[in-house]
């Protein structure tokens, strides 16, 4: 047990490690990018206006001053005022959390449910054609870009068909498109490395043991395979959470959904630094607790972990 | 001599080489649409049936036709401006394989190097560039590539070193642990010794050892390079107007979705296409060159 804890210290560590990297690249990169001043006044604002409005908004004191009031206010989660909705950056932000999580939940939920069964079906029904056609399938769907798809959708689903609405958000309706789109990647990559890693534990000794030993099949597959072949399933399905917050960017535009991806975009053209800086430490941060959680469950999972 | 001391790293780990099978068909046609892709985008003044910015307003938004409308076929109709989409497509190739493969040069070069820093200084430089790897993998990297964007320019070289830039963590990982494997043994002693330099050991017995990985994931790596070239292009950060690039296309089309489908789905069916098989040509290279690297 206390080798566990000490893995997870280590992890912890480097997570908070990770975000602090994270932060204050975000920081280079946004005051890098130029004066946001210009853009808040009319072309034609005096000078003195300029310089008032800089130092309202810190922005004439030292970088490394700036750097370090940065750090401090991120770790009681300021990020300071968004210089284009004149309210605090972390306020917005949260305004538009709801709309991201259920749509990146939903997409994620989906992926899982549909993924991990077919995989699974795939691996015990291997070199079938239901298991080529999955495989096919999955593979298609994980090179196929987001941007694409989410376009393929609505051109053949809402607007030949009629089914489903072609953006915004509102009842369920709107949810299903963005929701596949997002999750396609994840569906397919996970469907295929459960379909490995399952195949992977059917050819292990024990497995050969239980059938020995006269298991029915459902016990095997049940117990003893899916056990076995649940760390490398839950590590791919972690790491695809973060690959679905970055999707989010990009199915959020496609379908005009309000959320923090396509608010980190706004942001990023309106060079609104606080809201931008505010988005990205939120989707690190939920990545790095989703990877944390994971780190834990694998311990609950694999016993020998523990005790290492 | 050095030379003769075997350097393959586990291979008890290995599987014995199975016997050499017959290239499969579906990466004959794989190679071949490869081929193709470089044929088009080499010889796309010849292939291009019509000049691919040149605008006609007679014929805007003309579906696939096999007929001449003005003198001219548009086999896959026209975009809002009158231009050719085949010809376009064509054209977007360019786009898609110049930034492709300089950023997997970018990226690989990168990615080695600062690999083989952390395996072999070890300490805090591995640590820093391994937490490094490890921030960029948590981090929606796409933010960072907007940005970046945003600051410099959307210019050719800005756009390589950012998609190259995006994936040079798993070149680092694996020349990191093949350094770590290899710089423990005594031969690299033996070398330093006899007076060898590092520069050789990495030259002479890490660089060979993971050259097959590198080939892969390289492979793997134009694929995503590919797909994130267009995607910055589709949100109007890639190479600019009037160049054509699939992603820009995808764009352009967008708004025309009910009314003129063909604009957004040639370009991106090429697309989907080109990420597809390529990935396919690296799983299939990596199955046969290097089965350990299943995973990563």
């Amino acid at each position: 047990m206390r080798g566990f804890l000490t893995f997870l210290g280590t992890r912890l560590a480097r997570a908070v490690v990770a975000l602090w990297l994270v932060s204050t690249v975000v920081f280079i990169v946004m005051r890098l990018s130029g004066d946001p001043v210009p853009l808040l006044l009319p072309p034609d604002a005096p000078r003195a206006e300029i310089f008032r409005v800089r130092a309202e908004l810190g922005l004439d004191r030292p970088i490394i001053v700036q750097y370090g009031v940065f750090l401090g206010n991120v770790m009681r989660g300021d990020f300071g005022r968004s210089i284009h909705f004149r309210q605090p950056a972390m306020q917005v932000v949260l305004g538009y959390v709801p709309a991201s999580l259920q749509l990146a939940l939903t997409a994620f939920v989906l992926a899982a449910l549909v993924a991990v069964p077919i995989g699974l079906v795939s691996a015990l029904r291997r070199n079938t054609a239901v298991d080529h056609i999955a495989m096919g399938v999955a593979l298609v769907g994980q090179s196929t870009p987001t941007f694409f798809l989410g376009i393929l959708f609505i051109l053949v689903l809402s607007l030949q068909v009629g089914l489903f609405p072609t953006s915004g958000r509102g009842d369920w309706r709107h949810l299903v498109l963005p929701a596949l789109t997002l999750g396609a990647f994840s569906m397919a990559s996970i469907a295929r490395l459960t379909r490995s890693a399952v195949l992977e534990v059917l050819r292990a000794d024990f497995v050969r043991t239980a059938r020995a030993k006269g298991l029915s099949e459902l016990l095997v597959v049940a117990k003893h395979t899916l056990r076995n072949a649940a760390l490398p399933i839950l590590t791919i399905t972690g790491l695809q959470f973060g690959t679905l917050l970055g999707g989010s960017v990009v199915t959020e535009t496609v379908f005009a959904w309000p959320g923090i991806g396509r608010l980190a975009i706004q942001s990023i053209y309106n060079r609104d630094y606080p809201v931008v800086q505010c988005t990205v430490f939120l989707s690190a941060a939920a990545f790095v607790v989703i990877n944390f959680v994971i780190d834990v469950l694998y311990g609950v999972l694999d016993p020998r972990l523990r005790s290492r | 001599m050095a030379s003769s001391i075997p350097v393959s790293v586990a291979a008890d780990l290995v599987p014995a080489r199975a016997p050499r099978r017959r290239v499969p068909w579906v990466v004959v046609l794989a190679l071949a649409f490869v081929g193709a892709l470089f044929v088009m985008a080499v010889a796309a003044p010849v292939l291009a049936p019509q000049d691919p910015v040149r605008q006609s307003l007679r014929v805007r938004l003309k579906p696939p036709t096999l007929e001449a409308a003005d003198g001219r076929a548009h086999l896959l109709g026209t975009d809002h401006l009158g231009r050719d989409v085949l010809s376009r497509v064509i054209y977007g190739s360019r786009v898609s394989l110049m930034i492709g493969f300089a950023a997997v040069a970018v990226g690989s070069l990168i990615g080695s190097t600062l690999g083989i820093a952390a395996g072999y200084r070890g300490g805090w430089a591995d640590t820093i560039i391994m937490t490094l790897a490890d921030a960029q993998l948590a981090f929606p990297f796409i933010l960072l590539a907007i940005g970046i964007i945003a600051v410099l320019g959307p210019s050719f070289p800005v756009l390589v070193l950012v998609v190259g830039l995006s994936g040079w963590m798993t070149y680092a990982r694996v020349l990191r642990a093949q350094v770590l494997v290899v710089r423990s043994r005594e031969f690299v002693d033996a070398i330093h010794a006899l007076g060898g330099s590092t520069l050789r050991v990495i030259l002479r017995h890490i660089l060979p050892n993971v050259l097959s990985s590198l080939v892969v994931i390289a492979t793997l790596e134009l694929a995503r390079a590919i797909v994130l070239e267009a995607t910055l292009s589709f949100l109007g950060l890639g190479i600019q107007p009037p160049t054509p690039s699939w992603g820009g296309m995808i764009q352009e089309g967008r708004e025309y979705l009910d009314s003129a489908w063909w604009i957004s789905t040639f370009p991106g069916l090429t697309l989907m296409l080109s990420s597809l098989v390529v990935s396919r040509l690296g799983d299939w290279l990596r199955d046969v060159l290097d089965p350990t690297l299943r995973g990563e």
